[in-house]
């Protein structure tokens, strides 16, 4: 695995490759064959969220924007909070300004003003890559800038994303976008350059009330894939048979 | 905003009720005229290969332009992805390292083996011309001509036998790529269709018919450009000659053109029929169905894109023409007008998958709309906006036209295969 098609072209432009060739130039990875990697691995990273105890602060997205210099005033986010309201009439009204980034201060929603005695419920939920063992977004790539790493974390390589935006269309739960200043896709990591080296993701730390929390799912004494495999978790749009690694607790189902 | 700081999407995108924080309109006109431009492409051969393979002679003389004609259209199918890009320097990537489970990945190596086909047939085609041009050239004076006949002679390849049997063979050979390149032009744009048919993330745009129904609708917009662009340059030659006193001459012309105008139309009413009765088809069934995308997906259609799809695209665009096209005592003028309908009723089809695919939210709780940026004031808008589709319009056509200089496809007294 020590060849990727990048260093490959490399070498043969130089003339000293013809020999590694057969070797290098087969690796094309299959998210089945990513899958099957992956479960050899001694680590699959997955998230929980836990949305009875978000207050809707907004600091992990504020947070995160800095970690991942994420321009702060663009209105894009690797992660942002929606809040839900749900009134006597049965209505339901999301809403997420700034991604969240500023918490919600006010009790107006899209600009209406809503009478707390109406309110059935109200909620926030925080939203992130789910890392899918199954990404569409890495299946559409069409020059494998979007891979997946054997810990089962999906990345972008903004040295070689053409900027086609395909995985941003093929992602069905909306967290990619295109970097402001990069020009190439982006998207949550789990702030994978943190957590590889034993540091807890910029949200994660950020979250005054343990909303969010990140553990290894292939090691059953963590705490958090404890919770994962014990107790009732949800997981977002299962229905597209991406397999997210972003589970939840005490999800609604007026979460869309 | 600095201009560092260009959120691709959100400047001609305009959010209603929820949507999630990152989604805009990614995929804008350049999408729109990717799929269309193809689809140009596609019909042109196919409307040139009925003559080649299936010998429908009264088609010759369109069949010779709109092969040659497809050719203009070619490169500038490829133009609005390049166009798209965010990094347009790195468009060689999908061929250097594709990554074949994407639906895009294969779109270089299709669209260059559907290239080489094309120009193959065009050289099978006019090789015995280029041979005699070559000869016609040998001994006129001036730099105009020596250049000709050098740049005929490259044309040649080397080969000039033009012995009856090399012709023969030619001829063949022509034919079987004319038959190898019908699949492959469908294959090049249901291809294009499997692009967005295949997004499971866009409830708009999954469905297997997608592809058959981009096939079905290219080879109507292809045959509707061919039998315009031929009836405005035949037109224009009847017009000159009856200038220089040839009446007789130009009413020939007139009587030609009516003949193939009037056999290409059968054609293209066929393919009318197909493409609209797949995408009533594939309406009905998600009704029917009424999946959880349904909601959403008819307030879409029935209320916010309600006159881009049912007014501009189904009744301007293909109900309207259809009633030209088959009313008795049908004129030229009339044909134009309905042919301009046809093409546009494909360019709506087109917009209303690529921008109406993007018009929801995928939290099927909110709404995108999109605003064509028609004065840039950016690369970014120039290119993604009203003139860049402009620029992409008006290409084939500049290109046809340099081309035609050396493969005169309109020329009626050629010996070609
Ligand atoms: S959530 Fe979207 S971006 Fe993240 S891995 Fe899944 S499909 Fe890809
Ligand atoms: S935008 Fe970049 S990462 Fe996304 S599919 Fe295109 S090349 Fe791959």
């Amino acid at each position: 695995m020590s060849c990727s098609r990048r260093d490959f072209l490399k070498n043969t432009v130089a003339g000293a490759a013809a020999a590694a060739m057969p070797a290098c130039s087969v690796i094309l990875r299959t998210p089945d064959e990513a899958k099957a990697m992956t479960e050899g691995s001694k680590v699959r990273w997955a998230f929980l969220v836990d949305t009875e105890k978000c207050v809707g602060c907004g600091l992990c997205v504020d947070a995160c924007k800095t970690e991942n210099e994420i321009p702060y005033e663009a209105p894009v986010s690797r992660t942002w909070v929606e809040r839900y309201v749900v009134t006597r009439d049965g209505k339901t009204r999301v809403d997420s300004p700034n991604a969240g980034r500023d918490g919600f201060i006010t009790g107006e929603i899209r600009g209406e003003e809503i009478d707390p005695e109406d309110i059935d419920k109200a909620f926030f939920v925080p939203k992130l890559c789910n890392q899918c063992d199954n990404p569409p977004c890495v299946q559409v790539c069409p020059v494998g800038a979007t891979y997946q790493t054997e810990d089962g974390v999906v990345l972008v390589d903004r040295e070689w994303c053409i900027g086609c935006g395909y995985c941003v269309m093929a992602c069905p739960y909306g967290v990619r976008f295109f970097h402001p200043v990069h020009k190439t896709a982006e998207k949550c990591n789990f702030c994978y350059h943190r957590i590889t080296d034993g540091k807890e993701a910029a949200c994660v730390q950020a979250c005054p009330f343990e909303a969010r929390r990140m553990g290894n799912l292939r090691d059953p004494e963590d705490p958090v894939t404890k919770v994962i495999t014990n107790e009732r978790v949800q997981v977002l749009k299962d229905e597209y048979g991406t397999k997210p690694h972003v589970f939840y607790l005490g999800l609604d189902e007026k979460v869309r | 905003m600095s201009s560092d700081l260009v959120v691709h999407g959100a400047e001609w995108t305009v959010k209603e009720l929820f949507v999630y924080p990152n989604e805009f309109i990614y995929w804008s006109i350049q999408i729109v005229m990717y799929p269309y431009m193809t689809g140009l492409v596609a019909g042109a051969f196919v409307l040139s290969s009925l003559y080649h393979v299936f010998g429908q002679k009264d088609l010759k003389e369109i069949a010779q332009f709109s092969l040659v004609f497809s050719l203009a259209l070619l490169p500038v199918a490829a133009l609005p992805l390049l166009l798209h890009l965010q990094q347009p320097m790195r468009a060689m990537e999908p061929l250097l390292t594709p990554h074949f489970t994407s639906a895009i990945a294969a779109f270089g190596i299709v669209f260059s083996t559907y290239g080489l086909i094309v120009l193959s047939e065009i050289w099978f085609v006019y090789r015995g011309y280029f041979v005699a041009q070559v000869h016609a050239l040998r001994d006129q004076p001036g730099l105009g001509n020596r250049i000709r006949r050098l740049v005929y002679r490259g044309l040649t390849l080397g080969a000039y036998d033009v012995s009856e049997d090399a012709i023969a063979v030619d001829h063949k050979a022509a034919k079987i790529l004319a038959g190898v390149g019908i699949p492959v032009a469908c294959f090049l744009h249901g291809y294009a269709g499997f692009i967005f048919g295949s997004v499971k993330a866009n409830a708009l745009w999954m469905s297997p018919l997608m592809p058959v129904i981009f096939i079905m609708s290219a080879v109507v917009s292809g045959i509707a450009l061919c039998m315009l662009t031929y009836i405005v340059i035949m037109e224009w030659q009847a017009f000159r000659n009856r200038r220089r006193g040839g009446g007789t001459q130009a009413s020939e012309i007139r009587g030609a053109e009516a003949d193939v105008i009037a056999k290409s139309t059968r054609y293209l009413l066929g393919f009318l029929v197909a493409a609209i009765s797949l995408e009533i088809l594939d309406l009905i069934f998600r009704g029917y169905t009424a999946m959880k995308s349904w909601d959403i997906l008819r307030s879409v259609m029935f209320k916010t894109d309600f006159i881009k799809i049912f007014v501009l695209q189904y009744t301007l665009g293909n109900l309207v023409p259809f009633i030209l096209l088959i009313l008795p005592g049908r004129t030229i003028k009339r044909t134009v007008v309905a042919l301009l309908l046809v093409l546009f009723g494909v360019f709506m089809m087109r917009w209303n998958v690529v921008i109406g695919g993007q018009a929801f939210s995928l939290s099927f709780d909110g709404f995108m709309h999109y605003h064509i940026p028609i004065v840039p004031h950016s690369v970014e808008t120039f290119k993604e906006g009203l003139f860049g589709a402009l620029t992409v319009i008006s290409m084939p056509f500049i290109l046809f036209w340099i081309i035609n200089k050396f493969v005169p496809s309109l020329d009626r007294d050629i010996e070609t295969g």
